[in-house]
Formats: structure tokens, sequence, C-alpha cells
């Protein structure tokens, strides 16, 4: 194999761990929260050095270019989907793991969801529906 | 083994099974948004896959699909967590404001 099929050879091996171990992480996570981290770094950093393979493979401008376009939007989005689908679910109220240390934005999202309902006493029956999905995890 | 050996036996094995891992999570998935996020990880990973796979075939036009994956992907998942967030609050405004239906009824 020449100096550049080695390099290939390399780079797809460590993109297909990193995939695996994106994989294995979203089946073994606890949480929907540290699912949501693991998907939106190991699959990048996989994804993107398998895109690499295939710039390296080629070498031709166009499909580098190519290349390029599809690692910027993958780097570009995937943190913008992460914290969109992370925002919603803790809206929508999936609980956090039990062994969670701390919780920022306790409080601060309930009021903004539900304006138009009746308030404080809601957001207590929130926070004591939460703590006991918590108790029951 | 020359490169390609190399890609098709163990690369894409690795690739396969890392989707069936996420295939699973969207399977079992407590709630939507870990169906949603799994489904998110699946496109990323299959965009891995046919980049693999176009150096094997040595069809560099198949990295088209993948773009068209990556953008499938953050549309889908944009989609979804608007709609999730935007039923929440339906359900919310309908189990807070019975009695408002009520009144508006009596009118």
């Amino acid at each position: 194999m020449s100096p550049a099929e080695w390099a290939i050879a390399v780079l797809a091996g460590f993109g297909a761990i990193f995939s695996l171990l994106a994989g294995v992480g979203i089946v073994r996570m606890p949480d929907l929260y540290l699912r949501i981290s693991v998907t939106t770094k190991a699959a990048t950093l996989g994804v993107g050095l398998l895109l690499i393979c295939a710039a390296l493979y080629f070498q031709e401008i166009s499909i580098s270019t190519k290349v390029l376009a599809i690692l910027l939007f993958v780097l570009l989005t995937a943190p913008v989907g992460a914290h969109l689908i992370g925002r919603a679910s803790y809206i929508m109220g999936v609980p956090l793991w039990k062994r969670s240390v701390t919780d920022d934005l306790k409080g601060k999202y309930e009021g903004h969801s539900q304006s138009l309902s009746s308030g404080q006493a809601e957001v207590a029956h929130d926070e004591a529906k939460r703590t006991n999905e918590k108790g029951q995890n | 083994m020359s490169l390609y050996d190399f890609l098709y036996y163990i690369i894409l094995p690795v690739m396969c099974l890392s989707a069936l891992l996420v295939f699973v999570r969207f399977v079992i998935g407590p709630s939507i948004a870990d169906r949603v996020v799994a489904l998110d990880l699946l496109i990323i990973i299959g965009t891995g896959i046919i980049s693999i796979y176009s150096i094997i075939t040595n069809q560099p036009t198949f990295l088209d699909i993948a773009m068209i994956f990556a953008l499938i992907a953050f549309l889908g998942t944009t989609a979804m967590s608007y709609y999730i967030k935007k039923a929440h609050e339906r359900k919310k405004l309908k189990a807070g404001h019975v009695n408002m239906y009520e009144e508006e009824e009596e009118l």
C-alpha cells in the first residue's frame, strides 16, 4: 500500500472507532441529555475523519471542496440541532438522571412555556412530578 | 491486504454495528426526543458509510447524496424539536384552561 493509502486506512480506522463509540454511548448512557452530548461530539468527529478519507482518496479539487462543504455543514449544524432538541425535551419534561448533581435551568423554563396557564401552582406541581420521577428511577 | 479489503471487511462491519446499536436506541427509546436523537445519529453514520462506499466503488458522485443526508438530518431535528415544543404547549393550554372553553360555550 502506498503512503496515501496507509493514511486513508488509519483515518478510516479512527473514524469507525469514534462512530462505534457513539453507538455504544447512545445505548449505554442513562439520560437523554448525556445521549445528546455523545451524539454531537463523537459522531461529528468520526464522520469528519471518514469524509477526509474520501478527500484523500480522490485528490481532486471539486471533490475536496464537496467534502469540505459537508464537513463544515455537519460541524455547524450538530451543536445547533443538539441545543434545539435538548431545549425542547427539557420543556417537555424529560427527567434527568437520578444521580445528576445540578440543574441550572430549574424553574426558569416552566414559566416561559406556560405563560398562559395558572402560574405558580402548576410550576410547583411540575417540580414535584420531576422529583418524583427522579426518585422512581 | 489491500485498502479495499480493509475498508470492506473491517470498516464497513464496524460502521454497520454502530448503526445497529443506534437503531436499538431508536426502537426502545423511552421518549420521542430519544428517537429523534437516534434518528439524527443514524443519518450521520449513514453519511460516513456513504463516504466509505464511494471509496470502495470509486464513485465520487455518492458524496452528493451524503451532502443531502446531512441537510435532511439537521432539518429533521429542527422540525421535530419545534413540533415537540408546540405539542407540549398545546397540551398545557388544554389542561390549564378547561374552564375557559366552558365559558366560551356558555357565551
